[in-house]
C-alpha cells in the first residue's frame, strides 16, 4: 500500500526498508562486540570475584559459628557434669547426715528402752513386795481376827490350829 | 477501482490473520494454566519447570507472533 | 496508509515510531552513518556499563543497591545457563550474558516515550539469531561430527516413524532462527504499536481519553514485563540451541 500513496511517505513497515539493514547490523555488531569485551574482560570477572570472596566469606564465617557451637556445647556439657556432681554431693551429704540422725536417735531409744525396763522391773519388785507384805499382814490380821473370835467364844484358842484353820481358809 | 478490491482483501485477510493470536493465546493460557495445576500437585518440584514452561510459553507465543506478522505485512508491505 | 489523509482527524501513525533516521540530519543512510539505532544502541552499551562495571566497583562484600541488581543479573543468567545448557554450557556463559544484558537494556530503554527500540527491528533481531543459529550449528558439527546428525534421527520413536520425524526434525531446526528473531522483534513492534494506537486515540476523545490512557497504563505495565520476558525467553531458547549443540542425542 505504502508504495502507491505519495513518495514523501516512507516505506509503511520500517522494519522491511531494507535500505537500513547494513546500517542497523553495522551498528548491532559493534554494539555487540562492545558490550562483550565490557562484560568478559571487566564485569563478570569482578563480579565472580566479588561473588567467589563472599561464599568464602560465608563458609567462613559458618565454620567459626560451627567451632563456637561446639565450644558452647562443651561448655553446656562442663555445666551439666557440675551440677550432677554437686547434686551428688548434696544427696551424700543428706543421707550422712540422716544416718547419723538415726544412729543417736537409736541410740538414745534404746537407752530410753533400757531404763524404762529398768524401772519397770524395779517397780514389779516393789508391787511384788508390797504383796507379799499384804498377804502377810492380811494372814497375821487373819490369824488374830481369828483367835480374838474363838476366845470371845469363849474358847480356850490352840494358837497352832487358829493358824492351820486360816492358812487352810486362805488357800481355799 | 481494481486497487481498492486489492486493499479491501488486504485489509480483510489481515483482520482474519490477527485470528491466529487467539490461537496463542488458547496456547500461553493452556501451558500457564497446566503448569499451575502441576505446580499446586507438586510444589516441590514447580521451581525446576519453570524454564520449562517460559520456552513452551515462547513456542505457543510465537505463532501468534507469526500472524501478528501476516497482518502487519499484509497492512503496510503487500 | 492512504486512509489518513481522508478522514483527517484521526491521525495514526503507529508505525512512525521504528523509522531509522540519520543522527546529524541529511537523508542517506549508509551503513557508518549515525542514526537513532547507534544512539539507542550506545545509550544501552551506557547503561551495561554502570550497571556492570560502575556498579559493582566497590567490590563491596555487603552490596550496594546496584551492586546487588549486577549480582542477580549475574546470577540469574549463570544459573540459567548451568541449568539448561549444562556444566559444559558454562564455557559460553559471557556469549549468552551479552546477548541478555543487550537485549534487555534495549527493551527497556524503548519503553522511555519518545525512545527508539532497537530490538523491534527485524535486522535487529536476525542478526543475533542467526549468529546463535550458524554458532551452535557450527559447534555442534565441530564437537559432535556426524553424531550431529542423530539430533534429527529420534532413537526413541519407532523405526517406522523416524524419518517422518526426521523430516520434521529438520525444517523445524532451519526455522529456529525466524522464530528466534521474528517472536522478540514481533513483541516489541505489537507492544509499542498498540500503545502508539491507543495514543492515537486519545489525541481525539478529548475528556474520554481518560479511557485510552488507562490502557496505555495497563498496556505499558504489561510491556515492562514482556520486555524482560522476551530478553528471558531469548537468552533460555539459546541456552536450549546450545544444549542441543553440545549433547545432540536426546
Amino acid at each position: 500500500m505504502a508504495t502507491d500513496t505519495n513518495a514523501a511517505e516512507p516505506v509503511g513497515m520500517p522494519q522491511l526498508d531494507f535500505s537500513t539493514f547494513p546500517n542497523q547490523i553495522f551498528w548491532l555488531v559493534v554494539t555487540l562486540v562492545v558490550i562483550y569485551f565490557v562484560l568478559s574482560r571487566i564485569a563478570l570477572p569482578r563480579i565472580a570475584a566479588v561473588l567467589a570472596e563472599r561464599q568464602g566469606t560465608i563458609s567462613n564465617d559458618i565454620t567459626a559459628a560451627e567451632e563456637l557451637k561446639l565450644k558452647a556445647q562443651e561448655a553446656e556439657r562442663a555445666y551439666e557434669k557440675a551440677l550432677a556432681d554437686a547434686r551428688a554431693e548434696a544427696q551424700r551429704i543428706v543421707a550422712e547426715t540422716r544416718a547419723e540422725i538415726k544412729a543417736d536417735l537409736d541410740a538414745a531409744t534404746a537407752r530410753a528402752d533400757a531404763e524404762i525396763a529398768a524401772r519397770a522391773a524395779e517397780a514389779e519388785k516393789q508391787i511384788a513386795e508390797i504383796r507379799e507384805n499384804a498377804m502377810e499382814s492380811v494372814t497375821l490380821v487373819a490369824r488374830a481376827t481369828a483367835a480374838e473370835l474363838v476366845s470371845a467364844l469363849g474358847f480356850q484358842a490352840d494358837g497352832a490350829a487358829v493358824d492351820t484353820a486360816v492358812a487352810s481358809k486362805l488357800k481355799g | 477501482m481494481e486497487g481498492d478490491i486489492v486493499q479491501m482483501g488486504a485489509y480483510i485477510g489481515a483482520g482474519l490473520a490477527c485470528t491466529g493470536m487467539g490461537g496463542a493465546a488458547v496456547g500461553v493460557g493452556h501451558v500457564v494454566g497446566n503448569y499451575i495445576s502441576g505446580a499446586l500437585r507438586n510444589p516441590s518440584a514447580a521451581a525446576s519447570q519453570t524454564a520449562t514452561m517460559f520456552i513452551g510459553i515462547a513456542f505457543a507465543e510465537a505463532l501468534g507472533i507469526f500472524s501478528f506478522l501476516v497482518a502487519l505485512l499484509l497492512m503496510f508491505a503487500v | 496508509m492512504a486512509s489518513d489523509q481522508a478522514t483527517g482527524g484521526l491521525q495514526i501513525h503507529p508505525m512512525d515510531q521504528f523509522i531509522v533516521k540519520p543522527l546529524f540530519g541529511g537523508d542517506a543512510i549508509h551503513w557508518y552513518t549515525p542514526t537513532n539505532v547507534t544512539l539507542w544502541m550506545a545509550l544501552a552499551v551506557v547503561c551495561v556499563v554502570l550497571l556492570l562495571v560502575i556498579g559493582t566497583r566497590g567490590r563491596a562484600l555487603v552490596p550496594s543497591r546496584v551492586q546487588s541488581v549486577a549480582e542477580l543479573a549475574y546470577g540469574f543468567v549463570y544459573k540459567m545457563v548451568e541449568d539448561v545448557a549444562g556444566k559444559d554450557g558454562v564455557k559460553y556463559f559471557p556469549y549468552i550474558m551479552t546477548l541478555f544484558i543487550f537485549i534487555v537494556f534495549a527493551n527497556f530503554l524503548g519503553l522511555i516515550p519518545m525512545a527508539f527500540t532497537t530490538t523491534s527491528h527485524i535486522a535487529v533481531t536476525a542478526t543475533m539469531a542467526l549468529a546463535v543459529f550458524f554458532f551452535v550449528t557450527i559447534l555442534g558439527v565441530v564437537k559432535n561430527g556426524v553424531g550431529f546428525l542423530s539430533l534429527f534421527w529420534i532413537s526413541a520413536a519407532p523405526l517406522a516413524l523416524r524419518p517422518i520425524l526426521a523430516l520434521i526434525e529438520v525444517i523445524s531446526y532451519f526455522v529456529r532462527p525466524v522464530s528466534h528473531s521474528i517472536r522478540l522483534a514481533g513483541n516489541m513492534m505489537a507492544g509499542h504499536a498498540v500503545i502508539k494506537v491507543f495514543a492515537g486515540f486519545a489525541g481525539v476523545l478529548g475528556v474520554g481519553a481518560i479511557f485510552p490512557l488507562a490502557a496505555i497504563t495497563a498496556v505499558y505495565a504489561l510491556e515492562v514485563l514482556v520486555s524482560f520476558i522476551q530478553a528471558y525467553v531469548f537468552a533460555i531458547l539459546t541456552c536450549v540451541y546450545l544444549r542441543d549443540a553440545l549433547h545432540p542425542h536426546h
